[in-house]
């Protein structure tokens, strides 16, 4: 057995079912070894979709998404995956092939220094030496991942060493490490403290962010809130956390939130913040929220906790663990009023828009669209108008949504939504995005077409980067630069071109009906909807 | 007051890149820094010695814990501590100068550890406060060049411990 031989072998004992990526010659010896593996390989045509498509994946199943590339520039090329996934927790391993190890370091033919690259951006990070270390550095590397706060880890594996013989191959049951401990469990001290500050609290809110997600803490947070009637907001990440029209939920905060979302999130006099980051995108002003607040920050990563906003009471632990222990809890509570008021800014403060009639309304399109949906369907989001439209619009039922919340990285959409669909093929996946992001990932409707994953796309179409030309707006009263993305590609010569079924909507009046057209069957459809292009969110 | 970060990490290839990575790329300032073996040889500690207010200090200790390679962080603050720093340090002498230059060293308890018939290296071992009352000392001085290793740094002996 070589090197490359345990590389597959550690990842079927890890029960990985795809890799994707993207092969080159510092990475031939694992491809070499995977032909003889029942794992399935999916070949994407650049290598930063490889991470998203691992991420896609990663979110649909909860497992550790994987994908391999070359050296160099293969190397380079998926750091923008990494940090995609980094920002967001989604717990990824990316192996990489590397020059002979007697030549690291002398700049040969595709040589990059990878884990200094990625260090910034990944949890962790190996150059493994020796081919009898792989067994353990994959147990620790999919361990490292998919355990504490989520994250990608980076496996850089020099040729030579993927083509080392090994003296005796033994995945590790267990693992021992002495710097590695995620605490899981809460505190009940503090817990039973959170209680009790819930108890006195007359306005509190929940405001729950991707870490619920990512711990598979939605039931218990509901359940939670249910019980003592608590209302619950999210940030982006934490879109699905609750159902959109669960009575209890508020909308997501921010600058890009949900007004009344706001409002309760400024009014209220106890805020239980978990899973989130606290950062400039969900509170602009962490400190003035603050002041007269009783906050209580839940996160499994401690150097969260303190680090945009001092919490009055610091919970390190795993959302689940600690909400469960919350429901066994039992507490007076009684926070009625305080609903009732929040339901009257619902009512008062949801934003009127006034579409123009013309054009599609990416609003009521994204609703109908989301309303029609299968229930358990996931919806991925993109980068731009498209994605804060998705964010306010779309409705949840029992499915996921996915975007790329943390780094925000344009062409996240359809190499996730394909990973999605790998990762759970009997739900129904849509990437939506606008015409700048499309063409940033438009080369993967080959992979799709290839390996037959059944995705559907909707491209909101403005030729504009819309989000950009909106802050122009803004800031520069209308003076335009760098943001008309012209009129081509034709997509319905594109769809051709890739034998994908192409649908047209030019305004609301078939909406319906495109729409239905757009969800029947498990097939791959591109649907372009044309919005006004000085529409703004 | 400057504080002090005592981190012991895995005495591996790379981690004294991750560890100053972290401070720059959190914006943390380091003044100094000093690295070496300790009585296992798995493990080494970096002495960290860097400024900031309180809110920053905990980010820093936070960021640190989180590194995998990190073992374990103690900080403290330098009256907390025994802090000591080596200097060494080159200077030009002539037959006018040369017995000030004696004197000072005797007075600041500096060696003189080699000399040719123009310079002489001096070598000084004591708190980072002395080591720059000597080098104000040596202003009028021609100074060729000077090397300082940074503070290395242990917390005070405590009954506790």
């Amino acid at each position: 057995m070589i090197g490359a031989d345990a590389i597959v072998k550690c990842l079927e004992l890890e029960n990985v079912e795809y890799v994707f990526g993207y092969p080159g010659v510092a990475i031939c010896p694992f491809y070499n070894s995977i032909l003889s593996s029942k794992i399935k390989t999916v070949l994407i045509r650049t290598e930063q979709n490889a991470a998203h498509a691992a991420s896609g994946l990663a979110r649909v199943s909860d497992k550790v998404g994987v994908c391999a590339v070359t050296s160099g520039p293969g190397a380079t090329n998926v750091i923008t995956g990494i940090a995609t996934a980094f920002a967001d927790s989604i717990p990824l391993v990316v192996i990489t092939g590397q020059v002979n190890s007697e030549l690291l370091g002398s700049d040969v033919f595709q040589e990059a220094d990878i884990t200094g690259a990625v260090e910034s951006f990944v949890k962790y990070s190996y150059l493994v030496r020796n081919a009898n270390d792989i067994p353990r550095i994959m147990k620790e590397a999919f361990h490292i991942a998919n355990t504490g706060r989520k994250g990608p880890v980076l496996i850089d594996v020099p040729i030579d060493v993927q083509n080392a013989e090994i003296k005796k191959f033994s995945y590790p049951d267990s693992l021992s490490m002495r710097t590695y401990k995620p605490t899981v469990k809460g505190n009940m001290v503090q817990i039973r403290k959170v209680a009790d500050k819930l108890s006195k609290a007359k306005r509190p809110i929940i405001c729950a962010g991707g870490g619920v997600l990512l711990s598979g803490a939605e039931n218990s947070l509901r359940k939670f809130a249910d019980k003592h009637g608590i209302p619950v907001v999210t940030t982006m990440m934490g879109i699905g956390v609750m159902p959109t029209k669960d009575p209890l939920y508020f909308g997501m905060v921010g600058n890009n939130g949900k007004p009344y979302a706001n409002r309760a999130m400024n009014e209220a006099d106890l805020i239980v913040m978990v899973g989130a980051r606290v950062a400039d995108r969900a509170i602009s002003q962490p400190d003035f929220v603050m002041e007269n607040t009783v906050l209580i920050h839940i996160d499994v990563d401690p150097a969260e906790i303190g680090k945009n906003a001092q919490p009055s009471i610091p919970l390190v632990g795993d959302a689940k663990h600690i909400f469960d222990d919350l429901l066994s809890i039992d507490f007076e509570s009684d926070y009625k009023e305080w609903i009732n008021n929040l339901r009257i800014y619902r009512q008062k403060m949801e934003p009127q828009r006034k579409p123009n009639p013309k054009y599609v309304d990416p609003a009521g399109f994204i609703t109908t669209l989301s309303e029609k949906m299968k229930d358990n369907g996931v919806y991925v989001a993109d980068v731009g108008q498209n994605q804060i439209w998705s964010c306010a619009y779309h409705v949840v039922k029992k499915g996921k949504f996915f975007t790329s919340g943390g780094m925000g990285t344009m062409g996240y959409s359809i190499p996730a939504a394909m990973g999605a669909k790998l990762g759970a093929k009997n739900r129904q996946v849509i990437a939506v995005c606008g015409d700048g992001s499309f063409q940033m990932s438009m080369m993967e409707l080959a992979t799709i077409k290839q390996h037959d994953v059944p995705v559907k796309i909707v491209v909101l179409r403005n030729n504009y980067l819309g989000m950009v030309r909106e802050y122009q707006h803004y800031k520069y009263n209308d003076k335009y630069s760098v943001v008309d993305i012209g009129t081509y590609p034709d997509l319905s010569m594109i769809s051709k071109a890739y034998d994908i079924k192409y649908l047209k909507l030019s305004n609301m009046k078939k909406a319906d009906e495109v729409i239905d057209e757009f969800l029947k069957g498990d097939e791959t459809v591109l649907l372009e909807c044309i919005i006004d292009p000085y529409d703004l969110v | 007051m400057k504080k002090i970060y005592s981190v012991l990490v895995e005495n591996r290839t790379g981690v004294l890149c991750k560890v100053a990575g972290l401070f720059s790329r959190r914006n943390f300032n380091i003044d100094s820094l000093a690295v070496g073996e300790t009585d296992d040889k798995s493990v080494s500690r970096m002495t960290i010695v860097s400024s900031g207010d309180a809110r920053t200090i905990e980010q820093v200790e936070k960021q640190l814990n989180k590194k995998l390679d990190v073992i374990k962080v103690k900080t403290f603050y330098e009256d907390e501590s025994i802090c000591r720093e080596l200097l060494f340090m080159k200077v030009k002498y002539n037959k006018t100068n040369r017995r000030d230059i004696m004197e000072n060293c005797e007075i600041m308890g500096a060696k003189i550890v080699d000399m040719s018939t123009s310079l002489m290296l001096i070598q000084m071992c004591d708190t980072p406060e002395r080591i720059q009352i000597l080098l104000d000392m040596f202003k009028s001085i021609s100074i060729v060049e000077i090397a300082r290793t940074g503070c290395l740094a242990l917390q005070k002996c405590t009954e506790t411990e």
